[in-house]
């Protein structure tokens, strides 16, 4: 049977496929539906952990106690889990162990634009990268296959095109779920110096073993059309370049990028008179074949920088230019993202940018709160960062500076990494102040449950963490709960919270405005008493702008949720049910 | 040959379920097909692109500035925006509803002016009210699907095979408000 699937459904389904008893991990764009698709599959456990260092290790848990596991993540949560991956290339695989990672060249949803290939390297793990979804999914039963064979945890790299694209994929049944024995190994499972020097040789037997298995492996292809021009590539970069170059070159396509076939690198180079390495991000492959000593052509034709489009290819191979295309003249305004209409986080940014607050940021859809007309966020670094680099801030400035210092924080991104630096500011002896907007989901990914919902990926009811206590067990001794919609009681708090001698947590409870279970009516309506203050233009509401020099409401953008009465001084702005 | 189908629009407008019907559509005829979306922080209102591929085989999911067959725009500003993606002898159709982006409502930059106009000088275009057609049919909701009615009509895909898709792919609770906002697009 064939099916249109996701690059990320299609891993999900290899994942079933070749037997996979456990999944875990934390959301992350564009990963998300990898572990989203695999819920549908009764036969596997599945959860949403904490964060990804946890979902890890809950794989790999799994993978010693002898399932077929799997843990997903983007490109910086595997920075978050590393940790563990360092470790387990040593312990290798009982069960089959794949850890999943998206990279997002061109940062459609991404901090930074990081490029894992290197952490397979790095950890000595082997590293698989499919470009399309039939790929993805025989990939990822390879992978597994391949991780109990050769006794390592395996990698399969994707990228946001592969992750997000739908192609055609063939479905088969599920084989290998049955569960291995668990034995009592500490030789090989339990890593301290003594026993990890003695697997540490047995790492770099297996990436020699593995050198062999590329040099062969159906992985990695040659498609001889008797050109001159030789083109190495993998991933998504082969499908840009089948699609500029067609046959008018050779093409070795690496379909495992660590460890590199050397043997039948240098054969496919000697082939040709030219020899092009095209990949997107850094020159990794490029890098490796330069060391073989052979002369290729890689980034100084082709950018460091974003994804690659197949014209791009053309131009730096052929020289062939783009076909002729309408142009435009003049400058058209650029559409940002934005917080959607009825967003909880309006409220509260449009109250931290009145009272001038430098507001230490962090991962979410609250990052836009950096964005005009509200732009009040002065940081954005990593999950977590808003409150350990807060009291960085506080400790180089002192406590007049903390006074007007506040970390927001989503309940999600709270749970994941937020905790350990609230127990840094309660430990350290800061005044800080930090608002955990929990808007009971995790937004950004759109919508995965996490341990403050009192729901698990699959829909069951489950013990909710307590924020307030949690706070509170910390150590904080002010914790106030406030309802960011009703300005100016959420104005009093921050006040009152921020001017404190010591460290406090305001939880801005209100939920996400696209969650099933809100239920805004109508919309709103600007009235006649209107003095076009503009006040409620300060909003950055999408369904807010002028019309004709006067404030005006689009009732198909408007939800009806009615922050901009709360903060209209006037009271021209009522509601009118739908 | 490889056709080439390109739709943008505003974050939350529907343009995913567009590109998805589209794709079990062509995909059920026999087609190779690719479809590539857009998820995350871009959905947040942001101008958002999928491309929709069929053919003998697709290798790229992406479209390339003058590669477009169609391009079916789902906001004014979007669709002038992606004009130079329509291949020659290409067509656009276009939604005239208005959005604007937050550079327009902060007073940073204007929304440009005659747009339907100059879209028109360049390439084939139908202009459609699909915000009011989807009205009628029963939910501002559907506007993504009177475009694909709109569009149906312009390609030589049966238009029962059209109702079969979306009989497949559109949850069955909202099936006839979206059947009947098909019907309103089609019969443009």
């Amino acid at each position: 049977m064939k099916e249109l699937m996701l690059g990320n459904a299609a891993i999900a389904r290899g994942a079933y496929e070749a037997g996979v008893r456990v999944v875990a991990s934390y959301p992350g764009t564009p990963s998300t539906e990898i572990t989203e698709n695999i819920v549908k599959y009764d036969e596997i456990y599945a959860e949403w952990s904490p964060n990804e260092k946890v979902a890890a290790e809950v794989a790999i848990g799994a993978s010693i106690g002898g399932a077929r596991a799997m843990s997903c993540c983007k490109h910086v949560g595997l920075n978050v889990m590393a940790d563990p991956v360092f470790t387990v290339s040593y312990i290798g695989a009982n069960g089959g162990l794949v850890f999943c990672v998206a990279d997002d060249p061109g940062m459609h949803s991404s901090q930074n634009e990081q490029d894992s290939r290197h952490y397979a390297k790095a950890s000595k793990i082997l590293m698989l990268e499919p470009s399309d979804s039939s790929e993805c999914k025989e990939y990822t039963k390879i992978a597994f296959d391949l991780s109990e064979k050769y006794d390592t945890p395996a990698f399969i790299r994707l990228s946001t095109r592969v992750s997000h694209s739908q192609s055609v994929v063939e479905l088969c049944e599920r084989k290998n779920d049955e569960l291995k024995d668990y034995v009592k190994d500490p030789a090989k499972n339990v890593m301290m110096p003594a026993n990890a020097k003695k697997r540490h040789v047995d790492v770099e037997k297996r990436i020699a073993d593995l050198v062999e298995y590329a040099e062969t492996s159906e992985l990695n292809t040659i498609e001889n059309n008797g050109a001159k021009i030789g083109v190495i590539t993998a991933g998504i970069a082969y499908m840009y370049a089948k699609e500029a170059l067609g046959d008018k070159v050779n093409y070795l396509k690496l379909g495992m990028v660590y460890p590199l076939p050397e043997k039948k690198i240098l054969d496919f180079a000697a082939s040709c008179d030219t020899v092009y390495v095209i990949e997107e991000l850094d020159p990794y492959i490029e890098e490796h074949v330069r060391a073989l000593g052979v002369k290729v052509i890689g980034k100084e034709a082709f950018t460091l920088l974003g994804e690659y489009t197949p014209a791009m290819i053309k131009k730096a191979v052929l020289g062939e230019d783009a076909p002729e295309s309408a142009e435009i003249s003049e400058n058209i305004p650029v559409r940002p993202p934005v917080m959607c209409a009825g967003c909880p986080h309006r409220g509260t940014f449009y109250v931290l940018k009145k009272l001038g607050l430098t507001v230490s940021g962090d991962i979410g859809c609250y990052t836009l709160g950096a964005v005009a007309p509200l732009a009040s966020v002065d940081t954005t670094i990593c999950m977590g960062a808003s409150v350990s680099a807060a009291l960085g801030m506080a400790k180089a400035r002192g406590d007049e500076f903390a006074k007007k210092l506040v970390s927001v924080i989503g309940d999600s991104t709270f749970m994941h990494s937020g905790i350990t630096g609230l127990i840094d500011i309660v430990y350290n002896k800061g005044i800080n102040t930090v608002i955990i907007l929990d808007n009971s989901i995790t937004g950004m990914t759109g919508h995965q449950d996490n341990p403050t919902t009192g729901r698990t990926i699959k829909g069951e009811p489950t013990k909710q963490v307590n924020l307030i206590e949690l706070c509170k067990a910390c150590g904080i001794d002010r914790v106030v709960v406030a309802d960011p919609f009703d300005v100016k009681n959420f104005e009093k708090v921050v006040k009152a919270e921020t001017e404190a001698d010591e460290p406090s947590v305001i939880i801005a409870q209100r939920p996400c405005a696209l969650l099933k279970t809100v239920k805004y009516t109508g919309h709103c309506k600007i009235g006649d008493n209107c003095r076009n203050c503009k006040l409620c233009m300060k909003l950055g509401c999408p369904a807010i702008s002028v019309r004709d020099g006067k404030v005006f409401i689009d009732e198909t953008q408007c939800n009806g949720c009615g922050l901009c009465i709360n903060v209209c001084p006037f009271g021209a702005i009522t509601k009118e049910e739908n | 040959m490889t056709k080439n189908i390109m739709i943008v629009g505003v974050g939350g407008q529907g343009t995913l379920l567009a590109s998805r019907i589209l794709g079990n559509l062509t995909t059920s005829l026999g087609y190779d097909v690719k479809v590539s979306e857009v998820h995350g922080m871009s959905q947040r209102g942001g101008s958002v692109v999928t491309y929709v591929k069929y053919g003998d085989k697709v290798y790229s999911p992406i479209i390339d500035k003058g590669e477009a067959d169609i391009v079916l725009a789902f906001e004014l500003l979007e669709a002038y925006r992606a004009l130079p993606y329509v291949k020659k002898g290409g067509k656009m159709i276009l939604n005239t509803q208005k959005i604007n982006p937050m550079p327009v409502i902060t007073g940073a930059a204007e929304y440009p002016e005659e747009i339907e106009k100059k879209i028109g000088e360049k390439t084939d275009l139908t202009c459609v009210d699909a915000l009011s057609l989807a009205k009628q049919a029963g939910t501002i909701k559907a506007v993504n699907v009177v475009l694909i009615g709109v569009m149906a009509k312009n390609t030589d895909i049966p238009y029962e095979k059209w109702i079969e898709t979306i009989k497949t792919t559109v949850p069955a609770k909202f099936l006839d408000v979206n059947l009947a906002a098909f019907d309103l697009g089609y019969n443009l």
